[in-house]
């Protein structure tokens, strides 16, 4: 197969390889026979930024649940950097709608958690300068000795960005992270993720319900319509990199957000 | 020719009434209550409404109150006695914290526990445990085992309900995140649901220390022994009253200093929690 397309395409070396793999993936929730997702087929390709959009109960959800390992698809093949996904792992990074800071641990030691369960106390110790440096990559690096009921929500996001990336994970899932956070704070923080996922060569997958947010942040998006779950279309941004707040005002950013409110639309109508 | 206001008007100004009731502070509050209530106690007792062996007069009263704690001071029988009672909370308050800790992690965290453990504690705990005092007496004696045993078996309910509340109190978004760093069961009980729990557990606790008292009392009235309650007992079959009042309000301080010394322990162990540091975060 990768020897077929390089073969057809001459500029192969210049398409990133891909990271995170999925093929007619299906999930069928056996308590109430609900399909949740059928033929599902992606691929996030090594430094992208993909988004997946659609009203709740299409399947989103599940979606990243089952990438990020915790729960198994019905049929379909998953895989990230080749190897099958069966379950949670290292190398997949997951953030939340809440930030999930454990309050009696301080900041740094939060970051380091995830070290700790895997590895133990002495690679966590060892984790602590790493976990710093991504401390001062967020802007937090003041903060790392105080305690999470200290941090505003913003700040709180920001520490569980570096909670994800302590692991150097080779895909970032993102789970409506900033949901919880007033409009301001939350441009603000996706102009900074922008900016994370670019410095840390980031590969991310981003579920959400803000067009805007997936607009300016995404090099493609995927619609996603329920009853069954099912990928729709894929939209490519064209913007230029790095995006800007200020692009939300341009014709061309209106127009996407038009066009993928309409599909959207559709589905409400139904 | 423009619509500034007037600075001739007078400012809006706010008047907020609080009755002189309300504004008392405390210390004052709760001085005036006491004197209150001491007062309406020594005029009914000095009228002659009520008979002195039902109840004494607060003059009375406190000549006992100084009469115990001189005893107690001295070193004299009464404090043997106090020294007894502490015993018997002190060991019953732990047994109670341990059993209550294992069962509540039993029922908290394991299917088994929540279906086949807690229906059966759910209807221990319905029956009135004091009447299993003649039990313990009969299988443990009469020495302070038995008020031991009756006190931890009073106790361990509270424990018990709130360790396995607490075990639960975690959020989905934190069980999600422990499953997604591949942490084990006990990973997961030990560095999120205990810690998630703690402030569930000292409620449990705070609820445990005053069941104990009462379960090492009643022991005491039941068992006889050397306790507390066997003296109170005994002046209360004297008619003796006010020896009767005097002996409760120390035994109220063995209460107090039990409770306080939850309290204080949850302070130092839950320093995170926001509700139990007022103005500590700002």
């Amino acid at each position: 197969m990768t020897m077929a397309e390089s073969q057809i395409l001459p500029d192969s070396a210049a398409i990133p390889r891909s990271v995170y793999e999925i093929s007619r993936l299906s999930k069928t929730y056996a308590r109430n026979r609900l399909v949740a997702l059928t033929d599902v087929n992606l691929t996030l390709r090594e430094g992208e930024f993909v988004s997946v959009i659609g009203s709740s109960g299409c399947g989103k959800s599940t979606l990243l649940k089952i990438m990020s390992g915790l729960m198994p698809p019905t049929s379909g093949r998953v895989t990230l950097e080749g190897k099958p996904v069966t379950g949670t792992r290292a190398d997949i990074g997951m953030m939340f709608q809440q930030a999930t800071l454990l309050p009696w641990m301080t900041t740094i030691e939060n970051i380091v958690l995830p070290i700790e369960i895997r590895q133990g106390k002495s690679a966590a110790r060892a984790a602590r300068a790493r976990a710093q440096e991504l401390l001062d990559l967020v802007g937090l690096g003041d903060f790392a000795h105080v305690y999470p009921g200290e941090l505003s929500g913003g700040m709180a996001q920001r520490a569980s960005i570096c909670r994800m990336l302590i692991t150097r994970p080779a895909v970032l899932l993102l789970d409506e992270p900033f949901s919880a956070l007033d409009e301001l704070t939350r441009d603000f923080m996706n102009m900074e993720l922008q900016r994370i996922c670019h410095e840390t060569r980031a590969t991310a997958f981003l579920v959400t319900h803000s067009l805007a947010e997936a607009v300016i942040l995404s090099d493609r998006i995927l619609v996603m319509k329920p009853r069954p779950g099912r990928i729709v279309e894929e939209v490519v941004i064209p913007l230029p990199r790095p995006r800007t707040l200020e692009m939300i005002n341009t014709p061309e950013f209106g127009r996407i957000v038009a066009h993928i409110r309409d599909l959207l639309g559709k589905e409400a109508e139904q | 020719m423009t619509d500034t206001v007037s600075d001739d008007l007078p400012d809006t100004v706010w008047i907020e009434k609080t009755s002189w009731i309300d504004a008392m502070p405390r210390w004052l509050a709760m001085s005036l209550l006491f004197i209150a209530v001491v007062t309406l106690w020594d005029l009914v007792t000095r009228w002659g409404w009520v008979s002195p062996i039902i109840l004494p007069s607060p003059a009375e009263t406190l000549a006992d109150l100084i009469f115990v704690g001189r005893n107690l001071i001295t070193g004299d029988y009464m404090l043997g006695a106090l020294w007894t009672t502490t015993k018997t909370v002190f060991f019953g308050f732990l047994i109670a914290a341990s059993i209550g800790f294992l069962l509540g992690v039993l029922v908290g965290e394991t299917k088994f526990g929540e279906r086949a453990v807690m229906p059966y504690l759910v209807a221990i705990d319905t029956m009135p445990k004091v009447a299993f005092a003649p039990l313990f007496i009969a299988w443990l004696g009469f020495d302070i085992a038995s008020k031991v045993a009756l006190a931890a078996f009073i106790a361990t309910f509270p424990i018990v309900v709130a360790t396995a509340a607490g075990l639960y109190a975690a959020s989905e978004n934190e069980r999600m995140l422990f499953k997604s760093m591949g942490a084990t069961r006990m990973q997961t009980l030990l560095r999120l649901k205990l810690p998630t729990g703690l402030p569930y557990m000292f409620t449990g606790l705070k609820i445990a220390a005053v069941g104990v008292m009462a379960g090492a009392i009643t022991g005491e009235f039941l068992g006889g022994g050397k306790g507390f309650g066997a003296l109170i007992r005994q002046s209360a079959s004297q008619m003796d009253t006010p020896r009767v009042f005097a002996l409760i309000l120390y035994l109220s301080l063995l209460g107090l200093l039990l409770y306080f010394t939850v309290v204080w322990a949850q302070r130092k162990f839950v320093f995170w929690n926001k509700d139990q540091r007022p103005g500590a975060l700002g």
